[in-house]
């Protein structure tokens, strides 16, 4: 609805002389607008220009080697190791967190008594407030000692499988731990995203389940699961993204290396962004721009999750705007 | 969150008929649940197990496998199904709170061990790693400074950028900008930081400082705050608009004097909740401000400090003197964002504007 006014106004400005105001507000206001376009383009440009700087001088591969040596002459580094870490631990955490998200969303718009949904989906909204540095902190000290005899118990029963086999003994700050700590990070943001579709689901859809006689569960799995799936995979995208950035989390509880290990259990791994706040001080310029290079590679990962869920949103809107 | 949420309908009244099954009474599922509580404990205590989340877990567990078993048996495996179904999402709800609630309390308990005055008014300055005392003094001034310049970045860009988008947009270039701010909230913060890190202190040399600590923290904050102020300009009634220009009012102070006015409450609450996201920003922080023992106010010259940094650098130091005063300025980072989120969504809530639905 706020679209037919402005074009009135541009045909008829393109006739009569527009206000001085009138010029100088909307240029500032596209001129801010332009701004943000140039800050994401400056972004890619910038890291990409000292990430290729840094990359000719790595005397390997800069996509497969396991090692962080930028001081060294010639000088080796590589983002196997990270690729890996950030890339598992992610997808731990999304297989933790994506049904327990959809499972309290379903428990705020189906499930709680009405006197108890509004508060916690309150709560929710606070907890995503909460600074990463602080989970970081309370995983190192209070979740670790935990998760240890969670680790015994997985490498006694499972190890089997051999990525809960623990080869090594260590307090738990492996990448497993990591992405349980992920997971409750990004908890509250797919919750959130996905409330919001659930509570757009038709009424009349899950009264016409209801009346076929179809148990709650039913319900849910008829209409409200089919109707909210694209917004649980955009919502997913939105968390993942989430994941694959974190780093004061997971610079605070994994002890890392640069070995590459599937067995999860082991400490050790490290994630894109752990890297760069871990290295970062001791590294000098080259040693800075070599971890320049990685935040590129993690820069473009995250843009193209975000991109794909944002997509996937606003597709979305236009069906369902078509359909109301 | 127009949408209040609506009271579900709920199935029918049980039937006892020849076409009903035998329902269950209303006490089973609580039943169940201290059942298996007290199964998990049990048996997590006979086993020897010393990690309480096996416990939790078995209960969990136990609870639907229980709930399962006995429903089929008395009610039929569809409503055995919807059940374990209802167990799932109460599990789950159950397994977001817990780690949830011990943050809270672990972050107040030990925090308020060393939280006082003297912690909120002294600086680190000659204070061993190993010794007790100190405060945060230097990295609270460090954080109100450097979010403060990040808002005086971003808010007026944000702003501008929403004006825009509502008021001018349509074409192309504002398709392109709504999808980019869309793209810029999932920039991962030590990327904000890398990029201000590449432009500002690698190509033209400056050192570390707050305000290229706040720069990168304004990067991160402009994408939330044209979200929000979009939602709330798009909220105001056109009639309004209609109304001040057919009295020849000018576009431009049409949007000043009408349309932001109308819509103030809910920027500000956006501009706040912004403020607290990137208040608790660690990583720029690490990389562009460097930290420092000592009070600087000056966020334009030398390394200055910040509270997430302070956190990070004293964990680090590993001594429980040092950790101790982690958790303090934990505390105080927390309250710090919750007091910002909590009066943020109570000036949303008494200057919402009225939509008329």
């Amino acid at each position: 609805m706020a679209t037919t006014t402005p074009d009135i106004q541009r045909s008829r400005r393109a006739k009569s002389a527009t206000r001085p105001g009138d010029r100088i507000f909307s240029g500032l206001s596209r001129g801010s607008g332009i701004t943000l376009l140039v800050i994401m383009a400056a972004i890619a440009v910038f890291l990409t220009y000292r990430a290729v700087l840094a990359i000719s001088k790595d005397s390997t591969n800069f996509f497969t080697t396991f090692e962080w040596n930028p001081a060294n002459n010639p000088p080796v580094f590589g983002i196997a190791v990270l690729a890996f870490g950030t890339i598992v631990s992610s997808i731990i955490a999304m297989l933790i967190a994506v049904p327990v998200a959809i499972g309290i969303a379903l428990f705020i718009s189906h499930y709680a008594p009405r006197r108890l949904a509004k508060p916690l989906a309150y709560v929710v909204d606070l907890l995503a407030a909460v600074p990463s540095i602080i989970y970081g902190l309370w995983g190192a000290i209070f979740l670790v000692p935990y998760l240890g005899g969670l680790n015994q118990w997985l490498d006694q029963y499972l190890g089997w499988t051999y990525i809960f086999d623990k080869s090594q003994d260590g307090v738990a700050r492996n990448l497993f731990t990591v992405g349980i700590l992920l997971a409750i990070m990004i908890l509250p943001i797919i919750t959130n995203v996905t409330r919001e579709v659930f509570l757009q689901v038709p009424r009349m859809h899950e009264e016409a389940a209801l009346a076929l006689g179809a148990t709650r569960w039913e319900v849910i799995r008829m209409s409200v699961l089919p109707f909210g799936r694209s917004g649980i995979i955009s919502a997913s995208m939105l968390g993942l993204g989430r994941a694959l950035g974190e780093t004061m989390a997971v610079a605070v509880v994994l002890s890392p290396s640069f070995v590459l290990s599937g067995h999860l259990l082991d400490p050790g791994g490290g994630t894109f962004a752990q890297n760069i706040a871990a290295k970062f001080n001791e590294a000098n310029e080259f040693g800075r721009d070599a971890l320049i290079a990685s935040g590129l590679v993690l820069f473009v990962i995250t843009l193209l999750v975000n991109g794909a869920a944002r997509w996937i949103i606003g597709r979305r809107k236009e069906y369902s705007g078509a359909a109301a | 969150m127009s949408h209040a949420i609506q009271d579900r309908p709920v199935t029918a009244a049980p039937q006892r008929g020849p076409l009903a099954h035998a329902r269950l009474p209303r006490w089973t599922p609580a039943a169940i649940a201290a059942g298996s509580i007290a199964g998990g404990i049990g048996i997590g205590a006979a086993a020897g197990w010393h990690s309480k989340v096996q416990w939790g877990l078995l209960a969990a567990l136990l609870f639907v496998l229980v709930t399962f078993a006995v429903t089929t048996k008395v009610e039929g495996s569809r409503q055995a199904k919807d059940r374990v179904a209802t167990s799932l999402v109460w599990v789950s709800f159950v397994l977001a709170v817990v780690p949830l609630l011990s943050l809270a309390w672990v972050t107040i308990s030990k925090g308020l061990d060393v939280l006082d005055g003297y912690f909120l008014t002294h600086s680190m300055n000659g204070v061993l790693d190993a010794e007790a005392g100190g405060g945060v003094y230097h990295a609270l001034l460090g954080t109100i400074e450097q979010v403060g310049i990040a808002t005086l970045i971003a808010a007026p860009i944000g702003l501008l950028t929403a004006v825009y988008l509502v008021e001018y947009g349509g074409g192309k270039l504002s398709q392109a900008v709504t999808f980019f701010v869309d793209v810029m909230t999932g920039i991962p913060s030590i990327v904000a930081g890398l990029f201000i890190l590449a432009t500002w202190n690698l190509m033209l040399g400056f050192g570390p400082s707050g305000f290229a600590g706040a720069m990168a923290l304004a990067i991160l904050m402009v994408p939330v705050v044209v979200r929000s102020t979009e939602e709330m300009l798009k909220l105001v009634p056109n009639e309004l608009r209609e109304a001040s220009l057919a009295l020849g009012i000018p576009k431009w102070r049409t949007i000043l004097k009408v349309v932001l006015p109308t819509a103030i409450g809910g920027i500000t609450t956006g501009v706040m909740l912004a403020v607290a996201r990137i208040t608790g920003e660690t990583a720029p922080v690490l990389l562009l401000v460097f930290g420092t023992k000592l009070i600087n106010p000056n966020p334009f010259e030398g390394a200055q400090s910040s509270l997430p940094l302070y956190v990070y650098e004293q964990y680090a130091v590993g001594t429980d003197a040092a950790v101790a005063r982690a958790w303090a300025a934990a505390l105080v980072l927390i309250a710090f964002v919750m007091i910002l989120n909590l009066v943020a969504r109570g000036i949303a809530r008494w200057k919402a504007p009225k939509t008329g639905r």
